[in-house]
């Protein structure tokens, strides 16, 4: 009777696969890994039903490895892990940056460093989804907040991997991951998929060749018919290694702005009560929820309070954090790590605001009261 | 003038290879080419995946679906390929070091699903890219850049290994005995499962060299000099096989695929909808 009504109680591991599943996910290798693992065991209760593969693989890496494998031969392919395993899957999320591999990386932080905290959340693994693989490459991180946004974020991961051809990693937490909220799927035919564009059928096809002003080749898959060459060395447009200085460059350069030239698509973030705030707390994923909250509470109290959420963190809304710095008396940055996206801030703002910082890293989230007793702290 | 084999198998704008003079990489890799030949495989369906290593550049030079991955993954790539289509014919080569060390979990896995990749291991007892190391099948007492004092590891046996972890075909050939490789690889891909064809290479240059084995012709007729089948071995007593090393096949068994298992799982779900 209500198996038609699309108003569902889940927890964001599960909205998760959903968003994956409407956005047309059919390959998942992965590795069970708390709090990450309701992601692989619901995958591997679905994707089949759809006509879809999930494998369990050996270990991280394989995980990984076995979904590039899966994009390669024309799947929409996803993986998810934590802290360990985040670790672990670095080389080959760089293999699939230079290989230029579509491929979702979700990554359900937990307290670290190694083992750590693992049934308690965190935001400690920021800078090493940006920095974690080795050498200069592009990358998306998307931060969702609530298990609807899960949702959301999960769909548009994939369509931005398949659009740029890029990993795109999603940053959630033990919270959202395990947090159950009331959310309506929306219909299928509301959603917006974007599916990577395949070659024509010539017989000249470049795997990493573009034309004019394009930054994105199309992309074949392993058995239909264009027989190209798929390395992790530095190669040129024809997909084979190539050694020359001048043409490294050159594909570094596509690479960064595949995403740098497109910031105004990729980059997402909320605003709230920004309009006459002279205090903005700047904070993402599930301590966001607390941050709404403790502007709320500062609003009560008559101070002027607002919220910045990136939802994407990388590439981080340089942009807007700049124009707010200029408008506003100070930032506070609120997040479940010792200081990351902070540093991020400080290299914008250059000063043009007061900022400061409140973090933890003990496993506990940082409560609105939290926030908003720090903010009027530093007021 | 290039052979008919190069012609319709290699890239040919990419020869020469980067092998050295003598190395038994060239032969294994001709190998894999007659044996997709005599088979007859669309080239378009066949996918040759491989990791890091010397061994692992002939992808580059071979006219398939080629995906060449990172240090020692080249087995897990391989499976997400084949488990995403499994039309494709996928084929892995990969290297003693790649397969064994740092990708030595995944061999097992990958036989223990018996999952129908066929794996060519270029065995040329040392790492070779990076200079000479001594790898999981540089024999004990032997010498390598980092073993300047002789190996005291023992070397894995891989068709054992692969055997014993679950791949339902699974033989050793080499360099030298290059008709019979041949036929060897063709039974590994026409194996409906995982199937492990170890090839014995030559290095002259790092683990000859460190080892005082002489030329590449030293080594090839020490490849003639010590291999015995397994048959013929069979039938020998104990004291003439001492010393020698076995070729041929050692195991040829059916057991349920993985990937038809998988659509299986598929068609039950749907039928259940």
């Amino acid at each position: 009777m209500m198996s038609n009504k699309k108003v569902r109680l889940m927890q964001g591991n599960e909205a998760c696969v959903e968003g994956a599943l409407a956005a047309g996910m059919r390959f998942y290798g992965g590795y069970p890994i708390t709090p990450s693992t309701e992601i692989a065991e619901i995958s591997a209760e679905k994707l089949p039903r759809v006509g879809g593969k999930f494998i369990q693989m050996e270990d991280e890496i394989a995980g990984i490895a076995a979904a590039i494998g899966g994009s390669l031969a024309g799947l929409k392919a996803m993986t998810a892990t934590s802290g360990p395993g985040f670790s672990l899957k670095q080389e080959n999320l760089g293999y699939a940056a230079i290989a230029e591999i579509p491929l979702v990386v979700v990554n359900v932080q937990r307290g670290g460093p190694s083992t750590g905290l693992p049934t308690a959340p965190a935001q400690g693994d920021v800078m090493q989804a940006k920095w974690g693989t080795h050498g200069d490459h592009p990358i998306i991180a998307l931060s969702p907040s609530s298990v609807r946004e899960t949702f959301d974020v999960t769909v548009r991961a994939f369509n931005l991997a398949e659009k740029y051809r890029t990993p795109v990693v999603i940053l959630t937490d033990e919270v959202v991951g395990h947090m159950r909220e009331k959310i309506e799927i929306p219909d299928v035919n509301d959603i917006e998929i974007i599916d990577r564009v395949k070659p024509s059928d010539d017989d000249n096809y470049l795997p990493y060749g573009v034309t004019g002003d394009e930054l994105v080749p199309p992309m074949a898959a392993f058995g239909d018919g264009h027989r190209f060459h798929v390395t992790g060395l530095m190669h040129d447009e024809t997909g084979f290694p190539s050694n020359s200085s001048e043409n490294a460059e050159k594909v570094l350069d596509r690479l960064m702005n595949k995403i740098n030239k497109n910031l105004d698509d990729i980059i997402e973030y909320e605003e709230y009560m920004l309009d006459d705030a002279q205090i903005v707390i700047l904070s993402y994923g599930s301590t966001a929820r607390s941050a709404k909250s403790a502007v709320k509470q500062l609003r009560e109290q008559g101070i002027n309070a607002g919220m910045f959420r990136p939802i994407t963190i990388w590439p981080f809304p340089e942009e807007q954090v700049r124009k707010l710095s200029e408008k506003v008396k100070s930032i506070l940055v609120a997040e479940m790590n010792l200081g990351q996206v902070v540093l991020e801030v400080e290299r914008i703002v250059k000063g043009k605001c007061e900022i400061n910082h409140i973090g933890k890293a003990n496993g506990e989230v940082i409560t609105p009261e939290e926030i908003a007793s720090k903010a009027k702290e530093v007021l | 003038m290039t052979s008919k084999l190069i012609q319709k198998y290699f890239r040919e704008d990419k020869l020469p290879h980067i092998w050295c003079p003598g190395c038994g990489h060239g032969i294994l890799m001709r190998a894999v080419a007659a044996a997709i030949d005599n088979l007859g495989l669309d080239k378009d369906k066949v996918c040759i995946v491989s990791g890091i290593g010397c061994s692992s550049r002939a992808p580059g030079y071979m006219d398939f679906n080629t995906l060449h991955t990172t240090h020692g993954r080249a087995l897990a790539f391989a499976t997400g390929v084949k488990l995403a289509n499994p039309e494709l014919e996928v084929i892995v080569i990969t290297g003693d070091g790649d397969c064994a060390a740092i990708g030595g979990n995944h061999l097992i896995h990958a036989a223990r699903r018996n999952i129908n990749i066929t794996t060519i291991v270029f065995n040329n007892n040392i790492y070779g890219m990076t200079g000479g190391q001594y790898s999981p099948t540089t024999p004990t007492n032997e010498f390598g850049t980092t073993a300047p004092y002789g190996n005291i590891d023992k070397p894995f046996n891989i068709p054992e290994l692969a055997g014993a972890a679950g791949a339902t075909y699974t033989a050793r050939g080499t360099a030298y005995h290059a008709k019979q490789l041949i036929k060897l690889i063709e039974n590994g891909i026409k194996n409906k499962g995982f199937s492990l064809i170890e090839g014995i290479s030559v290095c002259p240059t790092y683990y000859g060299r460190k080892n005082k084995k002489g030329s590449a012709v030293n080594m090839m007729n020490w490849l003639k000099d010590n291999a015995i089948d397994v048959k013929i071995a069979a039938k020998l007593p104990e004291e003439k096989v001492e010393g020698k090393f076995l070729i041929g096949e050692f195991k040829n068994t059916t057991e349920p695929e993985y990937t038809d298992e998988y659509m299986k799982i598929i068609e039950r779900c749907q039928k259940e909808r």
